[in-house]
């Protein structure tokens, strides 16, 4: 199959990913791997961002099948299920708020930048060397080391999930995919209904 | 005189439990497998030859080869 363009985005989140190790403010970048998919869905009502863009999931693919770095098992029946999918995306909108509530007290002068990066949400990696001051407010830099935290967080258990189970299985649970897939049903004329 | 009765085989998608990732559809030789707005993957069963690419790669593992018969 001839590839395209797009096929190479991995390269892109490597470079995110790598990025983040010498500038946090770099994180901001990842803003577009949250607006992209959303404004797909919104806009075309489709997954279209999962299919063809997405390149977390393209890198996942590669380390897991080309490289052999997946154990290629069938993913456990409930982390494929509606209850695991939709509470690990509460879960993640709520340790996104906290991350934006934390910004927010940046901002607002209450608390002092802290230059960590938290790992699985509760361990706290200093991360001051890939930060070396800003033109902004610090607040700036906080949401910078907070958002690098979520993509960081995300990318290590989509590690686990591929050498455990398919080299894809990050993304039976993405929080990004399982909201572009409820805007996609709200979008959609026949609702849930597939075959015609 | 025995009546002939073909059988083929397909891939059938659990709809429901299908995260519209995509991954069949790359590996789909015959371009037969898409994502239908977003919901899920179907799979034109004219195109279908029952490879199992699909099967295999779906991280969710919602596709599965039946034979059928015609």
């Amino acid at each position: 199959m001839k590839k395209r363009w797009y096929d190479y985005l991995w390269i892109v989140e490597l470079i995110y990913m790598a990025l983040g190790f010498f500038n946090i403010l770099f994180a901001w970048l990842g803003m577009l791997f949250f607006c992209i998919p959303l404004i797909i869905s919104l806009v075309r009502g489709t997954k279209g961002y999962c299919n063809r863009y997405c390149g977390r999931g393209q890198l996942f693919g590669l380390l897991g099948g080309r490289f052999g770095l997946s154990r290629k098992k069938d993913i456990p029946n409930w982390m494929k299920g509606k209850a695991f999918r939709y509470g690990f995306l509460i879960f993640f909108f709520v340790m996104f708020f906290q991350m934006l509530w934390n910004t927010y007290l940046v901002f607002a002068g209450v608390q002092d930048l802290r230059q960590a990066v938290t790992l699985l949400w509760t361990l706290k990696l200093p991360w001051h060397w890939a930060y070396h001051g800003t033109l902004f407010h610090p607040g700036v830099a906080q949401f910078a080391f907070g958002f690098y935290s979520v993509m960081l967080t995300s990318t290590i258990l989509g590690l686990i999930t591929m050498v455990l189970f398919k080299p894809r299985s990050w993304c039976v649970y993405c929080p990004m995919g399982t909201m572009t897939q409820l805007i996609c049903k709200a979008k959609s004329p026949k609702g849930n209904i597939v075959t015609e | 005189m025995q009546a002939k009765t073909k059988t083929r085989r397909n891939a059938f998608i659990d709809a429901d439990s299908c995260v519209a990732c995509g991954c069949c559809v790359k590996v789909c030789p015959l371009g037969a497998v898409s994502v239908f707005r977003g919901i899920a993957a179907r799979v034109d069963s004219k195109r279908c030859v029952g490879c199992g690419k699909c099967a295999k790669e779906c991280p969710a593992s919602v596709i599965t080869i039946r034979e059928v018969q015609e």
